[in-house]
């Protein structure tokens, strides 16, 4: 089966011919490898030069961002610094400079840092069809995408209320071991709407809910948070892989999250 | 810019320090190729019509193979041939073979069965990396998946899966035992009279080595019959013996170029894509590529093989180590490439770099069904190493002494008879540890911050062979009834004291100027005439420090020429029991008889029978040239 | 299936090739333009050995579908050197002993030259992270930083 490839102009055409054996090409650092190892489930490659994916606009506190935009696009954009060191955690300058912040969505573990980010920030994906849908819903049904991801609108976070970490063997880049995200608001001290998000610790970037829950309200010392460490790791469901095992992504996740929560007090 | 630091002041009036190169910085030779990016890699040899051949591989850790079917495949656009074990003049080898070192045990491509998971069991040649690889995902083979093992210590375990037919039970042949032994003095008296015994167990992982290269080669016809090769081999003329001899072909048919490796650490000795490559150019009459990937460089390239040691140490209560046992696993794999080998390196490292009176050791090279493994930096040193050090910081922990002090308090110095019964010369590791303390501010006491490697070493008693004890455990053909102790065996026969035990000769000697120095050895040795003819004339004293038993009734002189390197797996007539005796020197032993004993097991060829099979490449011959 | 004609700026040259449909660049470079300097050592974008600039950014030539450099600039290593002489760059690496089996060194080399175009001094750290997507075996990183460190000085004072 040699590749063949396809490219429309606007993204709408391409989302039309997806399926079966044509896959969606975005900055390729995901489906080029496959291309190079001689994937066979997929024969035609499917791209698109509409300039929407590249767009960055805000309207209010929320940021419409193109799918098509990069990690560096997103590092050097002065409204994006919210999201700038977690694109710069993201793979070493080369990826950074082809891999798309929609293409992060897809990514399998333990890629997708972004898309981890972007789930504790609540973000929201609109597709080339029109539909909207929240990154949330997305990602626990992610294998059923039909469609092409349009562009990611999130809501910028109030200053010093989103906190991100990942953990990693290498210094000063390496793949995640696993990726913390917590957007945490504070009313008088103690926490108000909280969200936290893990990448690595289930198949796909998830939320912690039991723990969110335990820190409502709490306070933000080493035993306002008690709870909601021990609560992290309920329902998920960490690899044994060559990075780490089950067992102790279980055991570190708590230790982390721990870091990220009492770093910001 | 060099961050190297010369410390010339140490033993600096053994060396006269006028050399121009030497110890000096200086450019290297091909760097500027190398950052201009003009530097011809394997695969920067560029050809028209290149083919791309690629290996259809088991998913599984062991399974016998059904059957395969390649129908779909062949009728492929781009697919040039299918290449199947049959295709293969002579497939079965072993890498030392070339040294005339084990038996042949692994195929370059499996046709009954697979022991580790990667292993290929045929190729697809297309005209395209990606037909080659689309070909080789429509190839069906029908699998019978067996039981596998991928622990040492069950591997060895009677009813374990036997992983490699050629060793039936999971073990590597030395000589006349199933382990490599090492005795040196009499650790379990020893032990008795030891204030404390610290015991440890260490483990490593196999460790890939990861070149930033992987493993390849190209495969050209030549317009004068010959085949080129480009290959990233880091050990060209071992590559270019190996496919010879698997592909039948004199190797003078054969025009290796290699010597630019972008990266090897000791993983591109196995010469496994030349073969290939060179097939597939003689198969199809083209230009040929075999690489593997990164995915294949990782599953199937061979790492440094996993080991686990049990260390068992009789220490005084001053800090002195009386008595050092070894029980060392090496995961070898599921064939043995240089396993068996590294594991007579390291038995010839124990007990370290220290000076200990009672030394004994038994090492089993272990087949398992993970992917082979082979040589990496320090070659069969290094983990053994790391368990060594570990368990002196163990030790000193158990005394309550300085881990440096307590190093440098055994340490070995010059003039000490080392456990493998040579003399150790040029020794620095008290030097080593003085500097290490220094530079990591580590306070060490007057003497030991004033020992010198220099002094104290070669009393008598530090470089005498001890009375030494050996015992007969682990005798080809003895095991698979039970389970393997965990420690040496307690001798049950004596070997009086300087004398050599059980020193074996590897190979007789080609020239005289190859002889060690006999200051070098800690027992008489008797010079070796050098070998008058290739064919081999049994030069007299070859074997002379080797001990048998007494000469038996029907001994048959065996020309040295033929024997094994090491030993051939012979077993001791029952009655030799406890009557070590050493035989006139100047008379040559001569090789224990054949024993029709009851035996389990027991190889069926003579160990070094890889070269000389029938069958096996005539076209190259068991010696060294001078 | 039919192969795609493309033009682009490889080193200030223009060129125009046809490519295979779903080839990666670095396939393309090496075995039909002939530029070997970029080199596979994974196909998968975690060595970095196949760092190319295009329109002056590193990107990984193995991860880059190969029409999709029609009209676009790109740089290796192989057009680093002017004619005879090294590049400063380069120079360094060869005096500091940056490289040792050189097969990461072209990409290496790359990296750091975007670095370097867009900041005339770095610091440590920001050489680290700027060279943190490409791998190497031998050196142990120290020296190519290090070299780095000097090529940064000499161009520096080379354009002041």
């Amino acid at each position: 089966m040699s590749i063949e490839v396809k490219s429309f102009d606007t993204l709408r055409q391409a989302s039309e011919v997806l399926g079966g054996s044509a896959q969606y090409i975005a900055g390729g650092t995901l489906l080029m490898r496959k291309v190079n190892y001689g994937d066979q489930s997929f024969n035609q490659l499917v791209q698109s030069t509409d300039p929407a994916l590249k767009q960055i606009q805000s309207q209010g506190d929320e940021i419409l961002i193109g799918a098509g935009v990069t990690m560096s696009e997103i590092m050097q954009h002065p409204q994006l610094q919210f999201l700038g060191e977690v694109a710069r955690s993201v793979g070493g300058p080369a990826i950074r400079n082809m891999a798309t912040i929609g293409g992060n969505l897809f990514a399998p573990r333990p890629y997708g840092d972004m898309a981890t980010a972007l789930l504790a920030l609540d973000a929201n994906l609109h597709w080339a069809s029109g539909q909207q849908q929240s990154l949330e819903q997305f990602l626990e049904r992610s294998d059923a995408a039909r469609d092409i991801v349009h562009s990611i609108s999130v809501r910028q976070p109030p200053t010093g209320a989103f906190q991100y970490l990942k953990v990693s063997r290498v210094k000063p880049k390496g793949v995640s071991l696993l990726t913390v995200a917590v957007l945490l608001n504070r009313e008088n001290g103690r926490t108000g709407n909280v969200r936290i998000a893990f990448g690595g610790m289930a198949p796909e970037p998830r939320r912690a809910m039991a723990a969110e829950q335990a820190l409502q309200g709490a306070s933000l010392d080493e035993s306002g948070i008690q709870r909601c460490l021990a609560a992290c790791t309920e329902g998920m469901a960490p690899a044994d892989d060559s990075l780490a095992s089950s067992w102790y992504r279980n055991e570190v996740a708590p230790v982390y999250l721990k870091r990220l929560l009492l770093q910001r007090s | 810019m060099s961050r190297v630091e010369f410390r010339k002041d140490l033993f600096a009036d053994e060396r006269s320090d006028d050399l121009n190169e030497v110890g000096k910085p200086t450019i290297r030779q091909d760097i500027i190729g190398h950052v201009r990016g003009t530097t011809r890699f394997y695969d920067d040899h560029l050809f028209d019509g290149l083919l791309h051949m690629r290996c259809v591989r088991s998913p599984h850790h062991h399974a016998r193979i059904r059957n395969i079917n390649v129908s779909g495949a062949e009728s492929m656009p781009g697919v040039r041939r299918i290449v199947m074990p049959s295709d293969v003049p002579n497939n079965l080898n072993t890498l030392l073979s070339l040294i005339g070192f084990g038996r042949d045990d692994e195929p370059l491509l499996s046709s009954a069965k697979v022991a580790y998971k990667g292993e290929p069991v045929c190729a697809v040649i297309a005209d395209t990396e990606r037909q080659a690889r689309d070909a080789v995902a429509a190839i069906k083979v029908d699998w019978e998946v067996l039981p596998h093992v991928l622990d040492v210590e069950q591997a060895i375990q009677p009813d374990a899966p036997v992983v490699n037919e050629t060793y039936p039970n999971n073990l590597f042949d030395y000589g006349r035992f199933d382990h490599q032994k090492l005795r040196f003095g009499d650790v379990h008296s020893a032990m008795q009279r030891a204030d404390k015994i610290v015991e440890g167990q260490y483990q490593m992982s196999p460790i890939e080595q990861a070149p930033m290269e992987t493993c390849g080669a190209i495969a050209a016809p030549e317009t004068n019959e010959r085949i080129v090769c480009h290959t990233a081999t880091q050990a060209l003329f071992f590559s270019l013996g190996t496919t010879a001899k698997l592909l039948d072909v004199p190797s003078s048919r054969l025009h290796f170029i290699g010597g630019t490796v972008g990266g090897g650490f000791g993983g591109k000795v196995d010469s496994i894509t030349e073969p290939m490559a060179v097939l597939g150019a003689l198969l199809t009459g083209k230009p040929v590529k075999f690489h593997w990937d990164r995915e294949e460089e990782m599953q199937v390239g061979a790492p440094r093989g996993a080991e686990r040691w049990v260390i068992r140490d009789g220490v005084m209560n001053d800090g002195s180590i009386i008595a050092r046992e070894f029980t060392g696993y090496f995961d070898c794999g599921a064939y043995t490439r240089l396993s068996s080998y590294a594991i007579q390196k390291g038995v010839g490292h124990l007990p370290g770099p220290y000076t200990i009176p009672n030394v004994a050791a038994n090492v089993y090279c272990v087949y398992t069904n993970r992917t082979p493994a082979t040589a990496m930096r320090g070659f069969g040193i290094t983990g053994v190493d790391f368990a060594i050090e570990s368990h002196m910081d163990k030790v000193a922990e158990a005394v309550g002494m300085n881990p440096i002090e307590l190093r440098i308090h055994n340490a070995y110095r010059d003039g000490d008879m080392k456990a493998h019964r040579r003399v150790a010369k040029n020794t620095a590791l008290i030097e080593c540890c003085q500097v290490a303390a220094q530079k990591s501010n580590w306070q060490l006491g007057p003497q030991y911050a004033s020992a010198s490697s220099l002094r104290d070493g070669g009393s008598t008693e530090r470089a005498a062979i001890p009375e030494t004890a050996v015992d007969m455990v682990g005798k080809i053909g003895e095991r698979r009834s039970s389970s393997i102790a965990a420690s040496p065996a307690q001798g049950t026969e004596r070997v009086p004291a300087g004398q050599a035990s059980e020193l074996l000769s590897p190979l007789p000697l080609q020239h005289a100027d190859m002889q060690i120095e006999p200051s070098r050895v800690g027992h008489t040795v008797k010079a070796t005439a050098p070998l008058a003819n290739a064919a081999g004339a049994p030069p007299p004293a070859a074997t002379a420090h080797r001990e048998t038993t007494q000469p038996p009734a029907t001994q048959v002189s065996t020309p040295v020429s033929q024997q094994s390197p090491v030993s051939p797996p012979e077993s001791l007539p029952a009655s030799s029991t406890g009557s070590y005796q050493q035989p006139p020197r100047d008379q040559p032993a001569a090789s224990p008889p054949e024993a029709p004993a009851v035996k389990p097991y027991e190889p069926q060829e003579r160990f070094n029978k890889g070269m000389n099979r029938p069958g096996a490449a005539r076209h190259l011959i068991n010696r060294r040239r001078r | 299936m039919a192969k795609k004609p493309i033009s682009f700026v490889l080193n200030g040259q223009d060129t125009s090739v046809f490519v295979e449909q779903g080839g990666n660049l670095l396939d393309e470079l090496r075995r039909t333009v002939g530029d070997l300097s970029p080199k596979f050592g994974c196909g998968q974008g975690t060595c970095g050995a196949c760092t190319v600039l295009i329109n002056g950014e590193p990107q990984l030539s193995c991860l880059v579908l190969a029409e999709r450099v029609e009209g676009q600039r790109i740089d290796t290593n192989g057009g680093l050197a002017e004619g005879p002489d090294l590049h400063p760059l380069q120079k360094a690496f060869v005096e500091g002993f940056a490289a040792q089996c050189g097969f990461c060194s072209s990409g290496m080399l790359m990296a750091a030259k975007a670095l370097l175009d867009r900041n005339a001094s770095p610091s440590r750290d920001e050489i680290a992270e700027a060279i943190s997507g490409n791998l190497c075996r031998c050196t142990g990183y120290e020296p190519i930083i290090d070299a780095i460190v000097v090529a940064a000085e000499n161009m520096r004072r080379r354009t002041t």
